[in-house]
């Protein structure tokens, strides 16, 4: 148990393990007619949300929900948060207010890490995207849609070693990169990035990576699993590829690359999808995607979470 | 009245006692007290000209709620100094004769160190129209340097006529080197480090490209370019050829600069924000060589007060900068002296005699003698402490050091012959003025 859920760096392999094994329970739960565990009745979470993202929100909230807490879901865009109000303010308001766990999702890099650390507030802090930093759940996610494609029923008590997974695209932008990397590796996988040099960052030397600039030989390579991160269409204005058409030729995956891939193979996707763009349509609906699995998953691995950090200690 | 420091030992190791009288130095040798003379006693300590800043940021006018000019010269005099140069990115910006002769006016009323205005290059620090140079050079406030601080003079046709016209008041233009269309938005040193927290980098070659380019405009119209804050080994490398090749550059290197890593900005604490960033060990590595040979020719603080408010955020949201006067010379030892890459004669080089010159201070480059103003600072570098928010003069606490240990300490600072700190403390305006 732990304290907040801020970054998936550092995580040993007994600690995912051992959350995506409570994941495996709270999954469960759903499959039930009475869906809702009174496990944190009584209690108060936030969702605090600095940036539009109406999935990440809705998970939580069925997550929390499911576990009896009382949901209070704070849109912070449009609110007075725009007109000025700092963080710490708007921290310490629903510290007054009493919550017990705030679910953070920020445009800032490190915005959940000064919300856990500054003092402002006691309450147990989840990350639910800072920036252009981590999105730990999302990575807890995938671990566990990859964990139980292979694994079935059979999930529990295993890690991923020996599979290895390709992820595509905006690795410079993202958040959901920098989260698996740290997580899939301390699981035993390991973990090739493609994207064009662009959209890589300039030092990724301290990452327990292996990088590259072709989509075709990284789909030879019969990976297990390829995770096609979404492309901002405002990238192109920033001179990071010239083109959708482009960059779909040299990064999107195509059916034809699809079908290149050993039939094993999954293919995931965060969502929002650009069909045409970084995934095609029929790639997306076909067997081998997880798209829907992940969206479903993401609600008992949110629940593990929440768990997790709302019965952790912290202190006073 | 005359004073007398006794026993003090000069940068060069030797031990002597040393009259000012009248604001100057009137005697160095075995001096017995005369009647009725304050003796300060230096046994142990090391006596040293007073310290001259290159860059300093007063916030006045307009910024008063993170210093003031005077609040700014405490922090200066806390810190050994005795010439500071004001940054002109006030509001309104220095950049007409008004301006800097207020700033100049808040100095002399203040008492405390010589506040040497700098003039911006362009109207409104906006990097498109030359600012009156010479208007302001032949103020009261005498400007010589002139900086955009804060922005670059990122235009090449702006900074070429800058460094021409500068050349009929012999002044110099003090370059903040950042290509700008290659650090929007950028909040730490482009590394591994912004690599894992997701901040978007800013990458060395956006000073060491503007560097390269301003050595060659300098050159080839035979003017003088001064360098900001140089945070990067590939800066160096460019100083180095620029200087052997006979170009009229000099640089200045922030003590931050020479301590910091980006890896102290792992737990996105904001006081280590700072333009430009905190770099790597290589770069710290390469710094400290830099000034040590030459090649960077001053330490200079970019004290840069902001409020509490401006830095308790999240990253992004947190201004740039750290205050720096109070702890440079503490820094510096650490950092060069105390790791055996710089004596005390390259610390009174470094952060009296170069910075001086540069800025055309013909009696602060002087070495301490009988004449010599007396601008002098008083060190004992055996003492070592954790820095806290007591040990800061300013109005502002951004300081990366507090909790801390750093070694050294100011006990006396002599500006025109008046201590504006004695035993470590501060002194009052009216202490000063009744010296």
């Amino acid at each position: 148990m732990s304290d907040h859920l801020l970054s998936t760096r550092g995580f040993t392999r007994d600690r995912a393990v051992t959350l995506l094994d409570v994941a495996e329970d709270m999954a469960d739960t759903q499959r039930r007619q009475v869906k809702k565990l009174p496990t944190l009745r009584g209690t108060t979470i936030v969702n605090l949300f600095f940036e539009d993202s109406t999935r990440t929100r809705i998970s939580f909230e069925a997550a929390a929900q499911r576990l009896s807490a009382d949901v209070i879901t704070f849109s912070a865009k449009g609110s007075s948060v725009s007109k000025g109000e700092s963080l710490q303010d708007t921290a310490q308001t629903l510290q007054a207010m009493g919550a017990d766990g705030i679910v953070i999702r920020h445009p800032s890099s490190g915005a959940a890490h000064t919300l856990a650390t500054s003092g402002w507030t006691r309450a147990g802090v989840v990350n639910a995207g800072d920036g252009t930093h981590e999105h730990p759940t999302q990575a807890l996610l995938d671990a566990f849609t990859i964990r139980k494609r292979r694994h079935g029923d059979d999930s529990r008590g295993r890690d991923l070693a020996g599979l290895r997974v390709v992820i595509v695209g905006d690795i410079l932008h993202s958040r959901v990169a920098r989260s698996n990397i740290w997580l899939l590796t301390a699981l035993g996988a390991s973990v090739h990035l493609v994207a064009p040099p662009t959209l890589l960052p300039t030092h990724t030397e301290g990452w327990p990576v292996t990088t590259g600039i072709d989509l075709d030989a990284a789909i030879d390579d019969g990976p297990d699993a390829v995770m096609m991160l979404r492309v901002q269409r405002e990238r192109m204005t920033e001179a990071f590829f010239p083109t959708a058409k482009e960059y779909a030729s040299l990064y999107g995956l195509s059916v034809a690359r699809a079908d290149r891939l050993p039939g094993s193979s999954l293919v995931m996707h965060p969502g929002p999808m650009n069909r045409g763009l970084e995934i095609a349509g029929a790639v997306a609906d076909s067997p081998r995607s997880t798209v829907l699995e992940q969206v479903q998953n993401g609600i008992g691995v949110r629940m593990a979470v929440l768990y997790d950090v709302m019965t952790g200690e912290r202190a006073a | 009245m005359s004073t007398v420091i006794t026993g003090a030992q000069l940068a060069d190791g030797t031990r002597s006692d040393v009259r000012i009288d009248g604001g100057v130095i009137t005697e160095i040798g075995s001096l017995p007290a005369a009647a009725g003379e304050r003796t300060v006693d230096a046994d142990g300590l090391l006596l040293l000209p007073g310290f001259v800043d290159l860059h300093t940021h007063l916030r006045q006018p307009g910024g008063e709620g993170a210093e003031t000019v005077l609040t700014g010269s405490r922090a200066a005099a806390a810190g050994g100094y005795t010439t500071i140069h004001a940054m002109p990115n006030t509001t309104p910006v220095a950049d007409t004769p008004g301006v800097v002769e207020q700033v100049a006016a808040l100095g002399e009323e203040a008492g405390y160190v010589d506040v040497r205005p700098i003039g911006a290059v362009s109207k409104g620090r906006k990097g498109e129209e030359l600012a009156e140079l010479v208007a302001m050079a032949r103020s009261r406030a005498r400007v010589r340097l002139f900086s955009d601080d804060g922005s670059c003079v990122a235009d090449p046709l702006l900074m070429r006529r800058a460094l021409e016209y500068a050349r009929i008041v012999d002044g110099v233009v003090a370059q903040h080197a950042e290509e700008p269309r290659l650090t929007a938005g950028a909040q730490l040193h482009d590394g591994a480090v912004a690599a894992d927290l997701g901040l978007k980098g800013w990458p060395a070659v956006a000073e060491e490209a503007i560097i390269a380019r301003d050595a060659l405009l300098a050159e080839s119209t035979d003017s003088r370019l001064h360098v900001c804050h140089v945070s990067t080994a590939g800066s160096v490398e460019v100083l180095r050829w620029a200087k052997r090749r006979g170009i009229r550059i000099t640089a200045e290197v922030t003590p931050h600069h020479l301590w910091l890593t980006d890896e102290s900005a792992r737990d996105y604490d904001a006081r280590f924000k700072v333009n430009p960033p905190l770099r790597t060990g290589e770069d710290v590595e390469a710094l400290r060589a830099a000034l040590a040979d030459g090649t960077i020719d001053a330490v200079a603080t970019d004290h840069a007060p902001h409020p509490a408010e401006a830095k308790r955020s999240e990253w992004s949201a947190a201004a740039m900068g750290m205050v720096g006067l109070e702890t440079a010379v503490l820094v510096v030892q650490a950092a060069v002296v105390e790791t055996g890459l710089l004596g005390w004669p390259e610390v009174e080089r470094a952060m009296s005699r170069r910075p001086a010159e540069i800025a055309g201070l013909a009696d602060a480059a002087r070495p301490i003698a009988v004449g010599r103003p007396a601008d002098l600072v008083l060190l004992d570098p055996s003492a070592r402490r954790r820095l806290s928010v007591d040990d800061l003069a300013g109005k502002s606490t951004n300081s990366p050091y507090l909790g801390q240990d750093l070694p050294g300490r100011v006990v006396a600072t002599f500006f025109r012959g008046a201590a504006t700190v004695l035993d470590g403390r501060v002194r009052d305006q009216a202490e000063v003025a009744a010296w």
